[in-house]
């Protein structure tokens, strides 16, 4: 167990490396003159001079992916363009909102998501079973900002159960805080809860089949039972696999739902560092998202030792 | 099979009308032809519907009482949608109703242009990865960086580098979807290559070119072609997240994330602004899934059987 995780953990390594390089590239690779675009329409040619050399474009490629990768190790993202503060302490700031959101909803996917695919399977061609599918296809059809304004517009705007926009911190409440992210979460989740509501359902499926649950009713196990611990168990691998993918799609959503709920967290950053074109700062994002979400998969990877003993890499 | 009707078994009085309408009980009809194909699959139909009426919008935009998407009218600013502005106009006076009807295009254009680009590149891509060992474990490991980006990001941090332009944006979300294709052919090349009949193939000394496109690449397609679906209807999502967020289509072109982007200010008090174009958008993505799920269930494999 403990030299499989360690290997797993180092295979994890090179990975980051590759997204490191490949982030890191992209100023390199893209069309065009990056320092140029950077500059803007109206800089003179000093200014794009200027900013050529703090992004050290004007030196050779290893010889500052060496030292960009060394400050990474270190946990320096670099340094704004705009604001000249260290990218770093930029996104500590703005965390905190992001991580909220992000948590809530993963928790209220899991709440609402697992047991829709397993009522889906279990009622298998039936009424409900279509309209869950149903309410998956048109959910994953819906992107982020739309749900979120509908979901303002109805429930903030004309029923005034919950606040339009903004965010309010942890430390001022328990119950603001969830009431700020009430809606952003819903919005942000949609995509998502149909996600893994498809793929519980298409697993349990699988698993309903087997011998081993027609052994469980046979011996009279009650409906409960059999769905949620001899089912579920044994369906849980692919989803679990899922949950981890589709942490990608959370972070993508969250910078487009912090944008229509207005809240300050790392996406509205994003958003400012894109109209600012202040691309040390979209770097610094794009790696910290990067490598939570590895991190994500590699969690989940070693979950799949502690759902299925089977599974011995 | 149609024989079990005629058996010599009274039959009850409800169904005396079968039998004398014998092709009222035939069993399912093999349809075939393209007709055919949509009569077994109504999924496909209804999407391709939806989506044939969208292209034809896409098309004929300019014939279908719009004016230009982006004259710009002070006087006539923010109207509610009305017999003359069917959509209303937004905070420049502009037209919605000729803006979302325009921004079709864009939409369509870049999910089909990346469907067909990230397709093409990722079955390169996953074809020399499935037959040429040495490159695949390089190739892979590459790809799981990339996937280690979450695509919108990915896409972001491209445009920030780059001018916004449609070239552009089909660019950066292209680059975006092509580890999630690679992956998908690769693993189906895997698997076929372990096929009797490729084995068969290479005893007979058939060379490797023809043996990819004889035995692999026909049968890549049906996956492909399901995968193609996704990306585009992933694509015109993310497209519209760009623009929504400043990094997409520049603002002077009328895209659906743009008409939501200038909308955005003014939502509160103007909710049309962002409510038309968001249900084009949202009509337009749930016609391409249908027509993905559609064929998914039709073309695969474990479930051909049923056809």
């Amino acid at each position: 167990m403990a030299s499989y995780v360690l290997r797993r953990i180092l295979v994890t390594i090179p990975v980051m490396a590759i997204v490191a390089l490949f982030v890191f590239s992209l100023l390199y690779i893209a069309p065009g003159d990056p320092a140029a675009v950077i500059a803007g329409d109206q800089a003179s040619p000093a200014d794009v001079e200027r900013i050529r050399q703090s992004l050290g474009l004007d030196q050779p490629f290893l010889v500052q992916f060496g030292g960009w990768l060394w400050r990474i190790l270190h946990f320096d993202l670099g340094t704004s363009i705009f604001t000249n503060l260290p990218v770093t302490s930029m996104i500590a700031q703005r965390i905190e909102p992001t991580l909220s959101l992000m948590l809530l909803t993963l928790v209220m996917t899991l709440v609402v998501a697992v047991p829709l695919g397993v009522v889906a399977a279990w009622k298998a061609g039936s009424w409900i079973d279509r309209a869950i599918m149903a309410f998956a296809v048109s959910a994953f059809s819906l992107p982020v900002f739309v749900v979120g304004y509908v979901l303002a517009y109805v429930f903030a705007l004309q029923l005034e159960w919950l606040p339009v926009q903004g965010y309010t911190p942890f430390s001022e409440g328990v119950w603001p805080w969830l009431q700020s992210l009430i809606l952003p979460s819903i919005a942000l989740g949609c995509v998502y809860i149909a996600l893994i509501a498809r793929i519980t359902r298409a697993s349990m499926l699988e698993v309903l089949q087997q011998d081993y649950i027609r052994t469980g009713r046979a011996k009279g196990l009650g409906q409960r039972d059999i769905l949620f611990v001899h089912a579920l168990k044994n369906a849980a691998v692919p989803i679990v696999t899922v949950i981890g993918i589709g942490v990608a799609l959370l972070i993508g959503g969250a910078v487009v739902t912090e944008s229509v709920f207005a809240i300050p967290g790392v996406g509205r950053l994003t958003v400012d560092a894109i109209l600012r074109r202040d691309y040390p700062v979209i770097q610094g994002i794009v790696l910290m998202f990067s490598f939570l979400y590895t991190l994500v998969n590699l969690l989940v990877d070693l979950t799949y030792t502690l759902i299925d003993p089977r599974i011995r890499y | 099979m149609t024989d079990v009707t005629t058996s010599s078994v009274s039959v009850p009085p409800g169904l005396a009308i079968a039998q004398a309408l014998p092709d009222l009980m035939m069993p399912v009809k093999v349809r075939r032809g393209v007709v055919g194909f949509l009569r077994n699959n109504p999924t496909v139909a209804i999407g391709g519907a939806l989506l044939a009426i969208l292209v034809l919008i896409g098309i004929f935009a300019p014939y279908l009482g719009t004016v230009d998407p982006t004259a710009i009218a002070p006087a006539k600013r923010m109207r509610p949608p009305s017999e003359l502005y069917w959509f209303g106009t937004d905070a420049l006076g502009r037209d919605v109703y000729s803006r979302v009807l325009y921004g079709t295009r864009v939409s369509l254009t870049v999910g089909l242009s990346v469907a067909w680009l990230a397709t093409l590149v990722g079955l390169a891509i996953g074809l020399v990865s499935g037959f040429v060992r040495w490159a695949d474990g390089v190739i892979m490991r590459v790809m799981d960086g990339l996937m280690s980006i979450p695509p919108i990001l990915l896409a972001i941090a491209l445009m920030a580098l780059t001018r916004g332009s449609v070239g552009n944006v089909i660019m950066a979300i292209t680059v975006a979807e092509i580890p999630r294709v690679s992956r998908l052919v690769r693993g189906v090349v895997l698997s076929l290559r372990e096929q009797p009949y490729v084995d068969a193939a290479i005893a007979c000394g058939t060379r490797t070119p023809m043996i990819i496109l004889r035995h692999i690449l026909p049968n890549t397609l049906a996956p492909m072609l399901v995968q193609a679906t996704y990306v585009c209807a992933s694509a015109m999502i993310v497209e519209a997240i760009l623009s929504f967020i400043g990094a997409g289509t520049p603002p002077t072109i009328p895209s659906w994330g743009n008409i939501m982007a200038e909308g955005r200010a003014l939502w509160q008090v103007k909710p049309y602004i962002v409510f038309f174009p968001a249900a084009f958008l949202s009509v337009t993505v749930l016609a391409v899934n249908l027509v993905g799920d559609g064929l998914r269930d039709a073309l695969d494999p474990r479930m051909a059987k049923n056809i």
